[in-house]
């Protein structure tokens, strides 16, 4: 028995769970039993022991065998040892209590040491056993770089299961199939059939893996692509402005300012101004952006936006805009409250203010966009001011609960 | 303790941010000492015993939140600012309950700063507009569960329109000008409200802000 100390667990991690894999290094038939001993911890052959006892229940143990080798992938990091004679013994000595193992499983379902019907299925499940741990081989051909002899002995060997098939299956026909029998016909094309699916069984399930394997990757791909287009067209972008802009620390505050608020809404918000917190941050967004101020936005609750809350954004949109040209530098504040029967938005800045009387009719942006828009929409607006504290627009719309277009 | 300069320790794992700070505090308090990861910020703050930390929520070593939970108990004389750029409602409620006497944003112009460091100094709650919108939201007052103790864990009509006056950028003396209390009415209600976050154990507290984590 091969008993090398076993290398440490592969740290492949799958969905934060590691998965099985079977091992090439030291494996005796198809590294069932070595790659569970390194997931589970424990030795290998107690594993092997494991699997010989539990052949003897009823063949147990094979079916289980196998059913590892089809579903439990071939781990390809594992250290590639030259195959040398004496390993070609144990693999043929493991190879030989497999069969030992099938036939007590087949006597366990009945069907009796027939020589004439044990003989044909031996040669079935050796062909089996050497065109599917071909398979794992040819799999690794795809990985690694493997010289022109091996390729050949492998093609052989994938030809000689191939041919072990069909001749157990040609035997099962002319030997002790009754194919005279009503089920005769049924039979013969089950077995047949069979055999094909033996033969080709490795080839699909390569195939299936692959295929899943390149979705993977595609996806990853362009989740990759998508991060590069991003950082590309935003951040390197205002990077580049930032080094052209060193010596005046307001618009480098501004461009950087910009771009932190940007890559945050790109990493953690949904993408449309969806909801009344979105619409809100957005329009404070795009006013800081055009007229280099600082807004500091806080909502309280929140709600999808419709037609009416749409009016409201477009009205917060104006009287920050008004707050921005006259406001100078001072900061500026929304704040906006989602209650269950109405929204209310603040919009404060504390610039010079202004005496709403004095202001002439035909001459506020306030009173068309602002004043004018919410009352169209069924909403109210009110226009605090006082000279030397500032403005604050007060924005006030029902909120229609059931239709939401 | 408002006699003399109110004594100052800075916090921050940046030393542009803290030498710009020191810049516009000027000469408005005493910056007695300077740390930039929470191991250090806790020797310095026991060593020095300053009026006021100005206290960074994101630290090497634990964050602000280690910095509080090493000192609070110990030192009760020294209170905390918590002072950040992040806007994440988890991180501020938590330097909150974790025993900040209030929440700035590193937005913050110098001479606010200053003001809100000589409030917390006299043992008064400091509260952004943000930090009034996050508690407006967490405390919203939709919920009516039977709760263990009612008066932590709901606000009075009074602190709601405090709060929210203070949300739409109000100071503290136009918060008492527009409800013709006095500013010390106001910094009472402020307090009590800082109380409730500190000691309500509601759960909804804590599930709106791991609700809002991703902002």
């Amino acid at each position: 028995m091969t008993s090398t100390v076993p290398p440490p667990a592969t740290a492949e991690v799958a969905g934060g769970v590691q998965r099985l894999y079977r091992r090439r290094d030291g494996r005796l038939l198809a590294g069932v039993a070595r790659g569970l001993a390194q997931h589970l911890g424990v030795d290998t052959i107690a594993v092997r022991v494991l699997f010989v006892v539990l052949a003897a229940f009823g063949g147990a143990g094979v079916l289980a065998y196998i059913l590892f080798w089809v579903f439990a992938p071939l781990d390809r990091s594992g250290a590639d040892r030259p195959m040398d004679r004496q390993r070609d013994v144990t693999t043929l000595l493991a190879l030989g209590s497999l069969a030992v193992g099938t036939l007590l499983l087949l006597r366990a379902l009945g069907l009796g040491f027939d020589l004439g019907l044990a003989l044909p299925l031996l040669a079935v499940a050796a062909g089996v056993v050497i065109l599917w741990r071909q398979a794992d081989d040819d799999a690794r051909v795809r990985w690694r770089q493997v010289t022109g002899t091996e390729r050949w002995s492998g093609a052989a060997r994938a030809f000689g299961g191939g041919a072990l098939i069909l001749l157990g299956a040609g035997a099962i026909l002319v030997g002790p199939a009754d194919l005279d029998g009503t089920w005769g016909g049924l039979v013969a094309a089950l077995v047949v059939t069979m055999g094909l699916a033996l033969i080709s069984g490795p080839w699909w399930m390569r195939m299936a893996r692959d295929l899943a394997a390149e979705r993977n990757a595609r996806i990853r791909e362009q989740e990759r692509a998508e991060v590069a287009a991003h950082v590309h067209d935003s951040v390197l972008h205002t990077l580049t402005l930032i080094q052209r802009h060193v010596d005046d620390p307001r618009v480098v505050s501004q461009l950087a300012r910009a771009q932190e608020r940007e890559l945050r809404g790109w990493l953690y918000r949904p993408r449309a101004d969806a909801s009344v917190t979105a619409a809100m941050e957005r329009v404070a967004a795009d006013v800081e952006d055009a007229h280099a101020v600082t807004i500091e936005v806080v909502v309280v609750g929140d709600c999808p936006l419709d037609d009416r809350l749409a009016a409201v954004r477009d009205a917060t949109r104006e009287a920050l805009v008004n707050a921005a040209k006259y406001a100078g530098d001072s900061a500026i504040t929304v704040y906006a409250e989602v209650a269950p029967g109405h929204v209310t938005v603040f919009i404060r800045d504390r610039g010079p203010g202004f005496d709403m009387a004095a202001v002439p009719a035909d001459r506020l942006g306030l009173r068309q966009s602002v004043v004018g828009r919410m009352a169209r929409h069924g909403g109210s607006a009110v226009v605090r001011s006082v000279a030397g504290e500032g403005t604050e627009v007060q924005l006030e719309m029902p909120r229609d609960v059931r239709s939401s277009s | 303790m408002t006699e003399g300069r109110v004594r100052v320790v800075l916090v921050d794992d940046h030393r542009m941010f803290r030498s710009g700070v020191r810049a516009e505090l000027g000469s408005a308090v005493d910056i007695v000492g300077e740390a930039e990861d929470a191991q250090s910020a806790i020797s310095v703050i026991a060593q020095t015993r300053p009026d006021v930390v100005l206290l960074d929520v994101h630290l090497p070593g634990g964050g602000g939140r280690a910095v509080l939970a090493a000192l609070v108990g110990e030192l009760p004389d020294v209170r905390f600012l918590a002072l950040s750029v992040s806007d994440a409602p988890e991180d501020v409620i938590s330097v909150i309950r974790g025993g900040a006497r209030g929440y700035v944003t590193k937005s913050i112009t110098g001479p606010e700063l200053a003001a809100a460091v000589r409030r917390v100094a006299e043992g008064d709650a400091v509260f952004s507009p943000r930090l009034a919108g996050f508690v407006l939201d967490a405390f919203a007052a939709t919920t009516d569960v039977a709760t263990v103790d009612e008066d932590l864990d709901r606000l009075s009509q009074r602190e709601r329109e405090v709060l929210r006056l203070i949300a739409r950028g109000y100071t503290y003396k136009e918060v008492g000008k527009a409800l013709f209390i006095s500013v010390k009415t106001v910094e009472t209600h402020v307090s009590a409200v800082l109380r409730k976050l500190q000691l309500s154990n509601r759960h909804e507290l804590t599930r709106w802000a791991t609700s809002r984590r991703l902002v």
